[in-house]
């Protein structure tokens, strides 16, 4: 149960977040975070605050990515890696049913719910928002997953060279959908409120100090900086009315001479939620399985009808991932679907910058009007 | 995404490649489905593919019309009676046909688009009265590739204008050949009391709305039924984007008001 739709204020310091950690698993919990693998920022288990990668962060540029020692000891000096929480929430391979055959026709089977609750700790404002937006897109099997999970997240004091949540309409800080929110300061220690009714009755087993004043003045001030220092940002037109009147562009031709419809950017969006729905069949014929698995608007066969792809060029490829995401989003589901986090410019081989693309298009348009 | 279980108790060869089948439950019956949605039909080891419902009869009986061009609809094909499919829905959004008013129905199918367009032919027969002049314009490849002739004389005697043209046609063929477009003249007497239902190949259906635009039709009064790849019927899996639209859920039907900007848009 949310307590109050208006943010609620740190009233809690903590010094460290093992505690919380340590209570989440023990209440059952699956605790997902990040932590330091291979070079970068990946989600995975964690069983203890030592497990998140502190004094990490990390250097951001279109098309590159690399992480780099902090002179801190900060848990969350990081913007996000390449995963987001839809890897747990919306996974890349979830089995829909079982068939068997019988003398006279099939049975149709259910697999059991995996059982698996979640807690995500580090869940950053963006991504915050992309788990709500998926959930207005994704039924009910995604909300029984978010239903289940506990959210624990943190607000931005470090924007990544590539973010830009505030132009695409969010924030450094945190908005509705966490149980348990934090600020991140020097220490580092953290500033913890409870939004739920569980991430209270969470919270108040923690060891803590009451947040004082001074300590929230702190907090937020960080939080605040840390929106100017947002190096990227979305033209504050209409988007949704730039790319309706951009589908003949010549842009698109342009940007497809550099994109190399490898899929990246859908596969990294913590909002992208294509699927296919695989049949498979074991080798004797008598069992098939259904699967759902991410798919990418990207691909070529996407856009399958009977006779050939509808969306054969990259050009009409990248313009229908793009239009989608900030334009016909809203006609379908009453939003965007960027919340800024850059995983895509970070992520694509050939570095192209979606804040870039639409600057060009919103100057092609007014070059086209004058 | 679970299908029910339905099987084949009929099953009728329309063309060359060309097959109704008609499906009954085998355990709970699906919402009867409106003219112009589809169903999710699985082939059991072989896949799933959206098919638009051709007509229903009493006991939860639909028919299915499927032409084979892939593996699944192949199998379909080839489903034999006896033979258990799975089938999910119906999905959709279908024709919105005049309840009342006295309007005129004209429906301009091409090729396998008269599918759908079948419940829509069934019901104005069903309700004659409640109906002005009821035209239908139907364009297939060949004289062999065109569907339900068996039903046309029961389509005129009922007082339907029944009008048919081949792309193609061999010797011996005394009926039209061209383009549906070409029996379009004097079919729309009266714009504003015409409803239009269009389904077909994309390009046919452009042009076939546009004419009947420049005819004085109002653009909502012109219904087409859009076509993307489909998997799941529900809107969440994306293949079926049209610009605005997921086409299994805000579609397949809609008015012209919305299909003309995007049928404008090549790869769309």
């Amino acid at each position: 149960m949310v307590l109050t739709r208006k943010r609620v204020l740190p009233t809690a310091m903590l010094d460290s977040l093992s505690p919380l950690i340590a209570a989440l698993r023990a209440d059952g919990y699956s605790v997902i975070g990040p932590t330091l693998r291979d070079g970068a920022i990946v989600l995975a288990e964690l069983t203890s605050a030592s497990d998140l990668p502190h004094g990490w962060g990390v250097e951001l540029d279109a098309g590159s990515y690399r992480v780099r020692r902090r002179d801190d000891d900060a848990a969350f000096g990081h913007s996000s890696g390449a995963q987001s929480w839809k890897t747990y929430l919306h996974p890349a391979k979830v089995p829909f049913w079982t068939a068997q055959k019988t003398s006279d026709g099939f049975t149709v089977d259910v697999p059991p719910p995996d059982g698996i609750r979640y807690a995500f700790v580090g869940v950053r404002p963006c991504d915050l928002r992309a788990i709500a937006i998926q959930g207005r897109v994704l039924g009910s099997s995604y909300a029984a997953r978010l239903e289940s999970a506990f959210i624990v997240a943190v607000d931005c004091t470090e924007p990544g060279e590539a973010c830009f949540c505030v132009t695409a309409g969010g924030g450094p800080a945190c908005g509705p959908g966490a149980d348990i929110q934090l600020t991140e300061t020097v220490g580092p220690r953290y500033l913890a409120s409870a939004q739920t009714t569980i991430g209270q009755a969470v919270l108040d087993t923690l060891p803590q100090q009451p947040a004082t004043p001074a300590e929230r003045e702190q907090g937020a001030t960080a939080v605040a900086q840390a929106a100017e220092r947002m190096q990227r940002h979305l033209p504050s037109i209409d988007l949704r009315d730039l790319l309706s009147g951009s589908r003949n562009a010549a842009r698109w031709d342009e940007v497809a001479q550099r994109c190399l419809a490898c899929g990246n950017c859908t596969m990294v969006c913590p909002t992208c939620f294509c699927t296919s729905v695989r049949d498979t069949t074991d080798l004797g014929g008598d069992i098939a399985q259904r699967w759902q698995t991410w798919d990418s608007c990207f691909d070529l066969d996407f856009s399958y009808l009977h006779g050939g792809p509808v969306r054969t060029s990259t050009s009409s490829r990248y313009r229908q991932w793009l239009s989608h995401k900030l334009g016909t989003w809203h006609d379908q589901f009453g939003e965007s679907g960027c919340v800024g986090c850059g995983r895509c410019i970070v992520w694509c081989p050939a570095g192209i910058d979606l804040t870039e693309e639409v600057s060009a298009l919103a100057q092609e348009r007014q070059t086209d009007h004058e | 995404m679970m299908p029910s279980l339905f099987r084949v108790v009929h099953r009728r060869v329309e063309t060359h490649d060309t097959v109704t089948l008609a499906l009954a439950p085998a355990s709970e019956p699906l919402t009867p489905p409106a003219p112009g949605q589809f169903h999710m039909l699985y082939a059991f080891g072989i896949g799933e593919i959206p098919v638009s419902v051709s007509a229903t009869e009493d006991a939860g009986i639909q028919l299915h019309t499927i032409r084979a061009v892939g593996a699944v609809s192949r199998a379909l094909c080839q489903a034999m009676p006896g033979t258990m499919l799975g089938v999910r829905g119906p999905f959709g959004k279908g024709w919105r046909v005049p309840a009342q008013g006295g309007k005129n129905l004209l429906i301009v199918a091409g090729g396998i688009g008269l599918a759908p367009l079948r419940p829509v032919i069934r019901e104005a027969i069903r309700r004659r009265e409640q109906y002005g002049n009821v035209a239908v314009a139907i364009g297939a490849r060949s004289p062999g590739e065109q569907l339900y002739t068996a039903e046309y004389r029961e389509w005129r005697d009922a007082g339907l204008k029944v009008l048919t043209t081949v792309d193609q046609a061999p010797g011996g063929w005394g009926g039209h050949v061209g383009l549906v477009t070409q029996l379009l003249p004097g079919l729309v007497t009266s714009p504003a009391a015409t409803v239009a239902m269009l389904c077909g190949p994309e390009a046919m259906m452009r042009v076939t709305a546009r004419a009947l635009a420049d005819q004085g039709m109002a653009a909502p009064s012109i219904q087409v039924s859009l076509e993307r790849n489909m998997q799941c019927g529900i809107g969440e899996c994306g293949h079926c984007q049209l610009g605005p639209l997921l086409v299994c859920r805000s579609g397949p039907v809609t008015g012209y008001e919305v299909a003309e900007p995007l049928f404008a848009v090549k790869e769309l």
